[in-house]
């Protein structure tokens, strides 16, 4: 079975000997997976997000609502294009273009299926690739950060200069832990070409742990699983999602760099934003979860991985990846700035380092023998263990009781509500009721009176 | 055998790096003269920004692709992107001053500049001329990447390693030139602050407004307390607290 599967996976001398239609052809078809991927997008972050908050979403425009981001597109054209007296026109201009066209161009190194025959010729379902395609990948998101850098600075008022100031050092931050998040991966797979990549996730492996065998899969996903949740959070940061939307953060910053852009230019930096999600979940599916490969349980069926099913594999991956962006957005609230920088300096660039130092190890030590291997774990793990048991832990101030601290109060302090949240009666209402008369007044007394 | 080594086949110029080259070249001096001629710092970075990123496509085109895509991810990715960071703080309209203060210094340093040019312009020109470039194969023989990282790990980890330490010491000194050190003991945690906040003689709410009348906008309005007092706590430090006099509180006559 893996003969026939690595016949169909693409190399780097694949790429290169395409008729010219046909590059033109490849070239529309992933720049219609970003403009489709937002028009989708649009609808299915609403639809998502409205059914995690239990209300229906857009549902008017077309079946399931599906073209409101249409008309909301279409009206967004037709609004007034306002052009800041003291923004730098130029820049003003540019900068939402530069953000598009690299979202865009990224698409273009991502694998999306292996080869097929599109008339005749035998060619992979991708624009190109590079020996170093994933660099290409990174170059485009760190150039991606002048769009909005450039958007805040060129308006010329304050909110967007805060939220522009902002993205500049928060992606750097978040480029750094991706970086080293993807080392792993060049470590195991041995090249920086994406189909490379993608054709050494193809087969499972075998680990040999303690005399075991064991047949793990060979999504990098779960044989780097650190990586992955390092490199996941960092695109999160690097596209500006939730709850990383500092940039943008709208309950401080109006709306971030984008407070000042309007019609068109604002559709397009809407438009950046989500091709740069529906890229950066490609980006990942193609690092770690396996490319185009059929998941688990369809691809015991032989003809899985030829052909043109693996479009359907990969796109429900990618499908897969943008709902937990948007779960994410759903669920989460937003970081604070320090917290943000916390995160992306203290811990994910240190579990990276870490990381990377042990997997470096583990592959050094791989082809020892066995009593050698046990010695060069087992040295390391108990030291790491005897550290963790007898780290000197802090001893707890003894917490004082409730009524300690009621009774410590200074003199003048604001009144305390009852502890035991038993909301005692009011004194008005207590004498009103003691002074009411009794409601239920005998019938005959009345009469007697008149 | 990949794109980028086609490219660059030894000696030959191949269409389409000629082309590029074309393309480019005018671009990245472009860049280099706008950065230098450009009066607004951002701009002029973003010339340069522009001569980064055409000498990154050089590199790729000289089959050092993994050299070109570095140059765009730390250079124009980061470093300039730090310099930004920097510049913006500045603000937008600190322009450069064309007032000379050394009179023909700017026409001195235009001949030296463009003397510099030439001089090492030719120098390079004459050093390489006719001569054949050869070993590209060999050094990109197992793909370019693993043999910049064999290089770089066996005959020079000695100089890689000592750069790595010297921006290392760069680095950490930097941190600490800026780095204010705080005790523990004056660091408030959320707790103290909401217990010094609900303290006696603290009041817990927000400050009030300025105050906003009919007469007058002005943050030096100090806001009006509901027993009537003038509130201090309305108004900036710096300004002080005064009843309004009965000539700035009469109408202006601007209504109609």
């Amino acid at each position: 079975m893996s003969q026939t599967l690595l016949a169909q996976a693409p190399s780097l001398t694949d790429f290169g000997h395409d008729p010219w239609w046909l590059i033109l052809g490849k070239i529309v078809f992933a720049f219609l997976v970003a403009l489709l991927g937002t028009l989708l997008g649009v609808w299915f972050e609403r639809r998502v997000v409205g059914f995690m908050q239990v209300r229906p979403g857009p549902n008017q425009l077309g079946p399931f609502g599906l073209l409101q981001t249409l008309a909301d597109g279409l009206k967004m054209a037709f609004k007034e294009d306002i052009l800041p007296k003291s923004a730098d026109k130029v820049i003003y201009f540019f900068a939402p273009a530069i953000s598009v066209i690299c979202a865009v161009t990224a698409l273009s190194v991502i694998p999306f299926g292996p080869m097929v025959s599109v008339f005749g010729h035998q060619t992979p379902l991708q624009v190109t690739d590079v020996p170093v395609a994933v660099l290409v990948v990174l170059a485009l998101s760190s150039m991606a950060v002048y769009g909005i850098v450039l958007a805040g600075w060129a308006s010329g008022s304050t909110y967007p200069l805060l939220g522009g100031l902002r993205s500049s050092a928060q992606l750097i931050s978040y480029e750094v832990a991706l970086g080293l998040s993807i080392v792993a991966v060049f470590m195991l797979s041995g090249t920086m070409s994406t189909s490379e990549i993608v054709a050494a996730q193809g087969n499972g492996t075998t680990l040999t742990l303690f005399g075991l065998d064991i047949w793990t899969p060979g999504w990098y996903a779960v044989l780097l699983f650190p990586s992955f949740v390092v490199f996941f959070i960092s695109i999160v940061g690097e596209t500006n999602r939730p709850p990383f939307d500092l940039p943008e953060a709208e309950s401080e910053l109006v709306a971030g760099f984008m407070t000042e852009y309007s019609s068109l230019k604002f559709a397009l930096i809407m438009l950046s934003e989500y091709v740069a999600m529906v890229t950066m979940s490609a980006f990942t599916v193609t690092l770690f979860l396996g490319g185009w490969y059929a998941p688990w349980p369809i691809s015991a069926w032989s003809g899985a991985n030829s052909g043109w099913w693996p479009l359907l594999w990969f796109f429900g991956k990618v499908i897969l990846l943008v709902f937990v962006f948007v779960w994410l957005r759903g669920t989460l609230p937003r970081l604070r700035y320090d917290q943000l920088m916390r995160l992306g300096w203290k811990v994910l660039i240190p579990v990276s380092l870490v990381w990377i130092v042990v997997l470096a190890g583990l592959r050094t030590i791989g082809d020892w023998d066995t009593t050698s291997r046990l010695y060069a774990i087992g040295i390391p793990a108990g030291i790491v263990l005897l550290v963790a048991v007898f780290w000197p832990s802090r001893k707890p101030q003894p917490q004082p009781t409730l009524a300690e601290q009621v009774e410590n109060r200074p003199q003048g302090s604001f009144p305390l509500p009852p502890m035991d949240l038993q909301v005692p009666p009011s004194p008005r209402t207590r004498r009103m009721v003691a002074e009411r008369e009794p409601a239920n007044v005998p019938a005959g007394q009345d009469s007697e009176e008149v | 055998m990949t794109t980028s080594t086609v490219l660059a086949a030894a000696g030959a110029v191949s269409t389409g790096e000629a082309v590029t080259f074309w393309i480019l070249a005018p671009l990245a001096l472009a860049g280099a003269i706008g950065m230098v001629a450009a009066r607004n710092a951002v701009h002029s970075a973003l010339w340069l920004v522009l001569t980064m990123l055409s000498l990154g496509v050089f590199y790729v085109l000289q089959a050092g692709p993994f050299i070109g895509m570095v140059q765009i991810i730390v250079y124009t990715g980061a470093i300039m992107m730090l310099f930004l960071f920097v510049l913006m703080l500045v603000g937008r309209d600190a322009s450069d001053s064309l007032i000379e203060v050394l009179r023909g210094q700017r026409i001195a340093a235009m001949g030296l500049g463009v003397g510099l040019a030439g001089l090492l312009g030719s120098g390079v020109y004459r050093a390489t001329q006719g001569s054949i470039p050869v070993g590209l194969e060999q050094a990109n023989a197992g793909g370019n990447v693993q043999g910049i990282a064999k290089l770089l790990f066996t005959d020079f980890v000695f100089a890689f390693e000592l750069t790595a330490a010297l921006l290392i010491t760069a680095t950490i000194g930097g941190m600490i030139l800026a780095h204010v050190e705080r005790r523990k003991e004056d660091k408030r945690d959320q707790v103290a602050t909401m217990k010094a906040r609900f303290a006696p003689g603290n009041y817990p709410g927000p400050k009030p407004g300025p105050g906003v009348f009919a007469t007058s906008s002005s943050v030096a309005t100090p806001a009006r307390l509901p027993d009537g007092r003038l509130s201090d706590r309305s108004t900036p430090d710096i300004l002080p607290v005064r009843e309004l006099t009965a000539e700035e509180t009469t109408l202006k006559g601007t209504e109609k």
